[in-house]
């Protein structure tokens, strides 16, 4: 399993595609996939760059691993910021008119529709998820 | 890559929307948007080339689309099926005026 660690910041999404795309590349999937994969990540960094070190600058470490049998992308987002469950978040309403959503608030919600599978951790000071996409 | 293609034509915006509209490239449609939008009385998006929308993207039309019901309305055109599954997994498309 390879990872990549990088500094929580805005900026720095491009280089998580990128080495996600990178490490997907050695296995065929379908583009509608990739299209998903990239949502949920974009999501979950985004938070973590915005939310979880508040004012100061920390890390953000991305795994990727294949698994066989069944086959799976297994991302895993590691930061040392606030404990934060994302899962623990109500669902946003989805009646709510589009006037009152230029705050957001549908990034999480979007995750675990599109994935088969969330998994949150807190384990020595770091908030652990894992995204998984069957293949 | 991202690209906004804007064409005004009287109380009428066409904006097309090609590429990827993230969390990067979402602050520069919201900027166009600011500066194009007064006096308009029709907008309509084209998304024929747009390929991938995120949250940040939905928030920017909901931007929009709370600007255009003060003004005017706003029409969406050519969804892509990859979009049009992020607008029903969050149920813009209820909202949207979808062609």
């Amino acid at each position: 399993m390879n990872e990549l660690k990088v500094d929580a910041k805005l900026e720095k999404l491009d280089d998580i595609m990128n080495f996600i795309w990178e490490e997907l590349s050695k296995i065929e999937y379908p583009k509608k996939l990739r299209l998903k994969l990239q949502l949920a990540v974009e999501e979950i960094f985004v938070n973590i760059a915005s939310y979880a070190y508040v004012d100061k600058t920390g890390y953000a470490i991305v795994k990727v691993n294949v698994q066989e049998e069944p086959k799976a992308a297994v991302i895993t987002f590691i930061d040392g910021g606030i404990k934060y469950n994302p899962l623990e978040k109500e669902d946003p309403d989805l009646n709510m008119p589009l006037e009152e959503r230029t705050e957001g608030g549908f990034g999480i919600y979007m995750v675990k529709n599109i994935m088969d599978d969330v998994e949150y951790d807190y384990v020595d000071s770091q908030n652990i998820l894992t995204i998984i996409k069957y293949l | 890559m991202f690209n906004i293609i804007s064409n005004r034509d009287g109380d009428n915006l066409t904006i097309e929307l090609e590429g990827t509209l993230d969390t990067l490239t979402a602050p520069d449609l919201k900027t166009r948007l600011t500066e194009e939008l007064p006096g308009v009385k029709k907008l309509v998006f084209d998304m024929q080339k747009l390929e991938y929308i995120s949250s940040d993207g939905l928030r920017t039309l909901a931007y929009a689309y709370k600007k255009m019901s003060e003004q005017g309305s706003m029409v969406v055109r050519n969804v892509s099926e990859d979009v049009m599954e992020v607008f029903e997994i969050t149920n813009f498309i209820e909202f949207l005026t979808i062609e």
